[in-house]
């Protein structure tokens, strides 16, 4: 039931980028969560993404504050560098930062921590983020994921609907048209927002260079103490320490994601630069999640099973 | 400048839509070593010979365990040119909710056709819905030539086949492509198997299809979705309206009209965090602030004062059924989500259930299940501002929820009648002679007939024969034939509801200026819908001009009997799909003028007793 439009727009003038019509649809999203949600917060982690996120909010709202706080899940496990930018970059916008930490849990006997030497503390977050969630009355939750990291986010909706227990049912998850998101939930539920959805890695640094956003110092490469394992370069850092038979050497690093110290591998890179940054970005062969994520590499179902439970 | 092209794909489990999208992604490097690696491997796992490029985009467990896709899956993959957005859906008709919602809001539509099996069920259904969702490009991709030996002639059979059912489709683009996924040929790379094919591969077309004109940038829409209020030191008394531009374009100054509660304004600025702009144009997300204080609120829509959406509690709209827990039902009760406001509405009635293979209309049907799509009305608690689907998606769309379980249970788009939906920022020029003096002047005076019925019935007959007596008494009679008018008037339109109404109301148009001009229009249609037959009523009634409706009310058997033009036999033969009586409905008038039937009397005993009809309309 088409028909032409009957408009037409000769000289092209009418056009947006693909970078700033992906701007004007994450905008529109959280718009509409500000419309329709009474308790929104949006889960930071420090990584790129979340704080591509938080640049989406201010822009969102300006020149009205972001009406909404921000939740940080702590492991206990982070790079230095990512909590010092966290602190500094939430002051500056000046949004209210609630952190969530996983030592609570474990110290209250909510949740038992793997002690085994290789255990991360990645499963750990979903019962600590839950808490958070229920405790804060939040009924959405903005999360930065986006569809081109990994199999199964490349079917999760961007308004994505949690159960009581916060559980993810891929299997029945609501159809999502056009622009028009379903908001509607009953006390005790809520929705995941994934503004970013249809954005990649690229489209990400390309953004940050665009609007000269400031990210953590470990995104650009570095001189650091590595050490090789399960095909990875991990950095030695107070949460991870080589064993005795791996070999600890001096490398220009830099990292393509921001996890736990303990479970996020760095890439041998001379990029400094976001310009060459993206140029890598541009021209590699490898996803970032395969490339430096261990938690990614369980299994073939690995997310889809952890984000049924209600991880990220 | 990257450009953004969204995608949907459709198609069945083995017609090797998977293996096509793996293979543009593989061929586009949108795909990564380390998940060529896992593929690869799981491929030897199960003894496949070659890399299965489909195990890319079979995301979620359930579908590797049965080896099919179920859900809508987005994948991204970028040249220099542009950046590209699929969405893959799956084929089975109890997926249709699943392509409904990747079709959306895509750009183009991507149908894979079997070489093998030809246009099938499902290649129409996915045609079918593709045009009710108004998506502007179709390409359809002829897939397995390798296994039809790359037969010029098998192709151009399944492309004439296809074109014959998107005749009756409203789709104004469509493309042919001769590929074969698995080996690559006419994907990324010209085929030389297929040295016969004088068009472009696939990526090359996706890049290049011009969708710059798919935007409407004439009817200013802008539904407010939030209102920003600042209180800071440096914006101590900011009050903004923030939304997404739906169409046309805004400009600091223009007149603005806020509905739907009728005041007007103007724009005083156009603000985003990058400063003001000049111009907000589809799809861009600015704040308007307005000159005047007035209350707007989330669920307005401005527009401009002449130019403005219809306001309207009852809602006409074709709706595709997504709940499996309960059907859509007469009398039942759900929240309509459209555009920034969400109003309660009461399903008043199901017209009927569509068919999609053969568009054949089910007006018996009271209930839409999972995956039916159908033609409904429905009565708002308040009313909504909305707009023809085909001129604007974002006005002419809504979701369905339903207020038990808060599922997104349907969505819609959107009919505005012609008659409502009349341009209004067309200003007519004052009328410079009245119609009396007109007619007195010219010792005439002006009326029109349509004569209804089946193919077959008698309609051209009869009204010939009244055009004929009309005009050798002295007086002006023209007949506007069903068929003539399909040659030249309405040559671009083909036989899909929609068209088939554009058709009825171009003619309708037509009679009534003849009528104005004091000539007796006589129009001869099948016109089947009862709803289009009072249109034209209401075209001539609203002006006041006299009108009459003539059924031939000749039984099927019987113009399948006459078979004038040999169309019922070839409608048998299934070559003409929704063809009226045989496999589209024809609704007999309810309330007809003068009814003929064969045994009415001879050709000229009918004739006169039109005649006589006309004489007593025009007392």
């Amino acid at each position: 039931m088409s028909t032409p439009r009957t408009v037409t727009d000769p000289g092209g003038h009418y056009r947006l980028s693909q970078l700033r019509a992906l701007e004007a649809q994450a905008i529109h999203i959280f718009r509409e969560v500000a419309a329709e949600f009474e308790r929104p917060i949006l889960m930071f982690s420090g990584g790129k993404d979340s704080i591509v996120m938080l640049h989406l909010a201010k822009k969102s709202f300006w020149p009205a504050p972001i009406p909404f706080p921000v939740l940080h899940v702590d492991t206990g496990r982070n790079f230095d560098e990512v909590l010092e930018f966290r602190d500094r970059h939430t002051a500056a916008l000046g949004v209210r930062l609630e952190v969530a930490r996983v030592q609570d849990d474990i110290d209250a006997g909510r949740t038992v921590e793997d002690l085994s030497p290789r255990a991360t503390r990645n499963r750990l977050q979903t019962p600590t983020l839950l808490r958070a969630i229920a405790e804060g009355g939040h009924d959405a939750v903005f999360g930065g994921a986006r569809r081109d990291e990994e199999k199964a986010r490349a079917k999760e909706r961007i308004f994505s609907f949690r159960d009581q227990f916060g559980q993810w049912d891929p299997k029945n998850q609501r159809p999502e048209l056009w622009n028009i998101y379903n908001a509607r939930i009953n006390k005790g539920e809520h929705i995941r927002v994934f503004p970013l959805s249809n954005w990649t890695e690229l489209d990400v640094w390309t953004y940050i260079h665009a609007e000269g956003i400031d990210v953590p110092p470990i995104y650009f490469a570095h001189r650091r103490q590595v050490f090789q394992r399960d095909g990875m370069l991990m950095a030695v850092t107070q949460h991870l320490s080589p064993d005795p038979d791996e070999q600890v050497f001096e490398e220009v690093v830099r990292f393509r994601t921001v996890g736990d110290a303990d479970c996020t591998g760095c890439v041998e890179s001379m990029a400094d630069t976001i310009d060459q940054i993206i140029a890598e970005v541009a021209g590699t062969r490898l996803t970032e999640r395969g490339a430096t994520r261990a938690d990614d590499r369980v299994s073939e179902a690995g997310m889809e099973d952890r984000k049924r439970e209600g991880y990220f | 400048m990257t450009e953004l092209l969204r995608l949907a794909t459709a198609g069945s489990v083995d017609d090797g839509k998977s293996t096509l999208i793996g293979r543009l992604l593989y061929d586009a490097k949108g795909i990564f070593e380390d998940q060529l690696d896992a593929i690869r491997r799981t491929s030897e796992q199960r003894g496949h010979h070659e890399t299965d490029l489909a195990l890319l985009t079979d995301g979620l467990r359930a579908e590797r365990e049965q080896g099919i896709t179920i859900d809508v899956a987005y994948r991204y993959f970028a040249t220099p040119k542009r950046k590209f957005i699929i969405a893959d859906t799956p084929g089975h008709s109890q997926y249709t909710r699943n392509m409904v919602t990747g079709a959306s809001s895509a750009h183009l539509s991507l149908i894979l056709i079997d070489a093998r099996k030809g246009v099938i069920e499902q290649t129409r259904r996915h045609a079918f819905l593709s045009s009710m969702l108004g998506v502007p490009h179709m390409v359809v991709c002829v897939n397995k030539m390798d296994l039809v030996d790359w037969d010029q002639g098998r192709y151009e059979e399944i492309k004439s086949d296809f074109m014959e059912f998107a005749a009756r489709l409203n789709v104004h683009d469509i493309t042919f492509i001769p590929i074969c996924a698995v080996r690559g040929d006419n994907v990324v790379q010209r085929s030389e198997n297929m040295w016969w094919y004088d068009g472009t591969p696939l990526l090359n077309h996706l890049e290049s299809v011009y969708i710059g004109s798919d935007e409407n940038f004439i009817d200013p829409r802008f539904p407010v979705q939030y209102v920003i209020r600042s209180q800071t030191p440096e914006n101590p008394d900011f009050r903004g309206y923030a939304g997404t531009v739906a169409s046309g374009v805004l400009r600091p100054g223009d007149e603005l009209l806020v509905l739907p509660t009728g005041t007007t304004s103007r724009i005083a600025s156009i603000v985003t965090a990058d400063g003001e702009v000049a111009e907000a144009f589809p799809p861009m997300s600015v704040v308007v602030t307005l000159e005047d204080d007035i209350a707007v609120t989330r669920g307005d829509i401005l527009c401009r004062p002449n130019n403005r959406p219809t306001m309207t509690h009852d809602i006409e709209a074709t709706v595709c059924w997504m709940d499996e827990r309960a059907p859509l039902s007469e009398g039942r009760s759900y929240f309509l989500k459209h555009s920034t406001r969400t109003v309660r509405a009461t399903v008043q009635s199901l017209q009927y259930r569509l068919e999609i293979n053969g568009l054949h209309r089910d007006d018996t049907a009271s209930t839409l299940e999972l995956n039916e799509v159908g033609r409904v009305s429905f009565r708002c608690t308040e009313p909504l501002l909305v707009d023809d689907y085909t001129t604007n998606r974002t006005t002419g769309s809504f979701i369905v929820i339903d207020p038990q379980t808060n599922a997104t249970a349907g969505a819609g788009v959107i009919r505005v009648l012609a008659t409502t939906h009349a341009s209004p920022n067309v200003v007519r020029h004052g009328v410079r002679l009245s119609r009396s003096d007109r007619f007195a002047a010219l010792g005439t005076s002006g009326a029109t007939v349509l004569f209804t019925g089946l193919s077959g019935a008698g309609k051209s007959t009869v009204a010939a024969g009244v055009e004929e007596a009309y005009v050798n008494s002295g007086r002006p009679a023209f007949l506007l034939d069903g068929d003539n008018l399909r040659h030249g008037l309405n040559g671009d339109l083909g036989f899909s509801d929609r068209d088939r109404t554009e058709n009825v109301r171009r003619a309708g148009e037509v009679a009534r200026m003849f009528a104005d001009a004091g000539s007796l229009a006589l129009i001869a249609l099948i016109c089947p819908f009862e709803e289009d037959r009072q249109l034209i009523r209401a075209l001539h009634e609203e002006v006041g001009l006299p009108y009459a409706e003539v059924f031939l009310d000749t039984s099927l058997d019987e113009c399948e009997r006459r078979d004038p033009k040999g169309l019922y036999r070839r409608a048998r033969a299934g070559q003409l799909p929704s063809f009226t009586g045989i496999d589209s409905t024809y609704e007999p008038p309810t309330n007809p003028d003068l009814v003929l039937t064969p045994g009415s009397g001879s050709i000229p005993e009918q004739v006169s007793r039109v005649l006589e009809l006309v004489e007593g309309l025009l007392r």
